[in-house]
């Protein structure tokens, strides 16, 4: 089996939260968006990266395309670690691995044309091209997104959601990359454009043969798309694995109970479900509970939980807990769809 | 077909943006008021050679201190004449060009120094932008003029000393907005999006930042371009700007200084060319604020 096309070992992410009151001199409080998270995607298949607001996501995939500074290991076909690149030495592989955003509009410049803002990776990654030879790229491109061609002198504000998100995708593949990061792409849309704009995204892999890293509060979106899926609490991995055995088979308390918050579209199942809900709060990530970070709102919390962060393996995939095992409830509802 | 459209929509957008702007920018009818007196003036400016009955510095010794509408051997002196016997509604005429000239260079000069000091100091943050933004508020800190009357003390007097001493009071509150627009630009996802598209810091910062951030700065440009010309006609007044026997309106006043009680013309018409002209340019400013600022705009 060749190399994995990027290998995440054990990614930190840390922010120094400094508010205006400290005094210069006082250590700030230290923030881990993302604590050790590790993962492998081979090429051509789909990771999709789930959990709840402020668990990490985002700030997970800003650090793999070093947007954010971050420590350990990113490896690119297992021969580059990324993180150690400089500036100047990453630019070779920006144009391989390329972003999707959450918010289609606000990703696009207001002041420049579709067609600019589309050839803009070109201009970079591409400076020999002619601008001849640009503008054809860029309307094939257009084409490939379900954009007409002759829409490439409009401005962003000209367009709804759904097509500035197709602008977004056209940006991210003139420059042919081997990697997608799509950053909740289809959150900000209208359920009926969502569908769409997922249809368009599995058409490009096939076609194109992308591997794509899908972030998304959405369970049922990552199940439709993704072949691997790792759910991320406070920064941690809470669970790994492929998408089918995880949205099956749950181990980890904290995938039951997202599981089982997913709505069913049949309100006779939906009333009768047994809801797994967690207790409390999402805890301040400023200051994280000691050794496994959902013992404050864990059913199944017990003394070993505070004082060791869990590390197991449960048939051939992650699960970071002590006492993982299926949840018999949740399998019922599971078994109901 | 779609030949045809294409070619037609840019323009069609360009013009829409700019019909956009003309609706809102006409119901402010100051402004409206405000930008014809500009246009005169310019007018004015430009054509002065043609519109003007005499020579600037022609001195006409048997007219001194004509009363305006006397008639004379020469021809009408239409505003009178000045103290040496030079005819007063072509030195305005004259006047004008060196109004529009000071406000263009001292606006030119001070926008693109700000500008990109500015940018910078926003871009980069940290011990650039501290540095950038004390030495701004060091500026600030002094009243424009008495500032301004310091540099030209130090570089000597004259109209182009004038126009970099006015500048330079000038450009930190062109630095200042610019920073602040720059700072709530550059987090939004496009400049991350230009960002992962590869581009630099001088093509994220000018190409990417600084188009989105240009609405207060154009507004500003106006607004200052009336203190420029105020500032420079103070600094005429006080002898240290244009020198006589320049028709500069500031340096008119102060050569017309001795004669405010026995002839009111020589003091009233540049007097009322400045305040005309700096009011005008004011009013044409708050009408462009509120016709490009999206906030104040009803929609």
């Amino acid at each position: 089996m060749s190399a994995p096309l990027i290998e995440a070992r054990d990614l930190r992410v840390t922010f120094d939260i400094r508010r205006a009151s400290d005094l210069p001199w006082s250590t700030p409080p230290r923030l881990r968006a993302v604590n050790g998270v590790s993962f492998a995607l081979e090429e051509g298949k789909t990771l999709g990266i789930v959990g709840e607001s402020g668990c990490g996501k985002s700030t997970l995939a800003r650090a793999l395309i070093q947007m954010l500074p971050a420590e350990g290991q990113v490896i690119w076909q297992g021969e580059t670690d990324l993180l150690e690149l400089s500036p100047r030495q990453m630019l070779k592989y920006r144009s391989d691995i390329q972003m999707i955003f959450q918010d289609p509009l606000a990703s696009l410049d207001p002041r420049m044309t579709v067609g600019e803002i589309i050839a803009e990776p070109l201009r970079t990654h591409r400076p020999k091209m002619g601008r001849k030879e640009r503008r054809e790229k860029v309307r094939q491109v257009m084409e490939k997104v379900g954009l007409l061609p002759n829409q490439i002198n409009r401005y962003p504000h000209e367009f709804s959601g759904g097509q500035c998100q197709r602008i977004g995708i056209a940006r991210a593949l003139v420059v042919e990359p081997k990697l997608l990061i799509c950053d909740e792409p289809v959150s900000a849309l209208d359920v009926s454009i969502q569908a769409q704009v997922i249809a368009l995204l599995e058409d490009l892999r096939r076609d194109l043969g992308l591997t794509i890293i899908f972030i998304a509060h959405d369970l049922s979106v990552v199940r439709h798309v993704c072949d691997e899926v790792m759910v991320l609490y406070l920064g941690r991995m809470m669970e790994a694995g492929p998408t089918e055995r995880l949205f099956t088979a749950p181990q980890h308390p904290y995938t039951q109970a997202l599981l089982s918050a997913v709505p069913i579209p049949d309100p006779e199942v939906e009333r009768s479900k047994k809801l797994i809900a967690l207790e409390g709060d999402l805890p301040s990530p400023l200051n994280p509970p000691s050794g496994c970070p959902l013992r404050t709102r864990c059913p199944r919390a017990s003394e070993i939980c505070a004082s060791e962060p869990p590390t197991a393996t449960v048939e051939g995939r992650e699960v970071h807990c002590h006492h993982p095992g299926p949840a018999p409830e949740v399998q019922a509802v599971l078994a109901e769809r | 077909m779609s030949e045809v459209t294409e070619t037609n929509i840019p323009s069609g957008t360009r013009r829409e943006q700019f019909a956009e702007f003309w609706f809102y920018f006409k119901e402010n009818r100051g402004a409206v008021i405000g930008l014809a007196v500009f246009v005169l003036v310019v007018i004015a400016a430009v054509l002065a050679p043609v519109l003007s009955p005499f020579d600037p510095d022609a001195q006409y010794r048997d007219a001194l201190l004509a009363a305006p509408m006397t008639d004379s051997a020469h021809g009408h002196f239409w505003l009178g004449t000045d103290a040496v016997g030079r005819d007063l509604l072509s030195r305005l005429l004259y006047g004008a060009r060196y109004s529009l000239f000071i406000g263009v260079v001292v606006v030119v000069l001070s926008l693109s120094v700000g500008v990109i000091l500015g940018l910078l100091a926003g871009w980069f943050g940290g011990w650039v932008d501290t540095i950038i933004m004390r030495v701004m508020d060091v500026i600030l800190a002094f009243p424009s003029l008495l500032l301004a009357l310091v540099f030209v003390a130090i570089l000597g007097p004259g109209l182009t000393n004038a126009m970099i001493a006015i500048a330079l009071v000038m450009q930190p509150h062109f630095a200042r907005l610019t920073r602040a627009a720059v700072l709530s630009e550059k987090n939004k996802d496009y400049v991350m999006a230009a960002r992962v598209a590869g581009a630099g810091n001088m093509r994220l910062m000018f190409r990417t930042v600084l188009p989105n951030c240009l609405a207060p700065l154009i507004v500003q440009a106006t607004l200052s371009f009336s203190n420029a010309i105020l500032d420079a006609a103070a600094l005429g007044f006080l002898g240290l700007g244009a020198q006589p026997p320049t028709p500069e309106w500031g340096t008119m006043l102060s050569e017309a200084r001795e004669f405010i009680l026995r002839a009111w013309w020589v003091v009233t018409f540049p007097g009322l060319a400045i305040l005309i002209s700096v009011l005008a340019i004011n009013l044409m400013g708050d009408g462009l604020r509120d016709a490009l600022d999206p906030k104040l705009k009803r929609s």
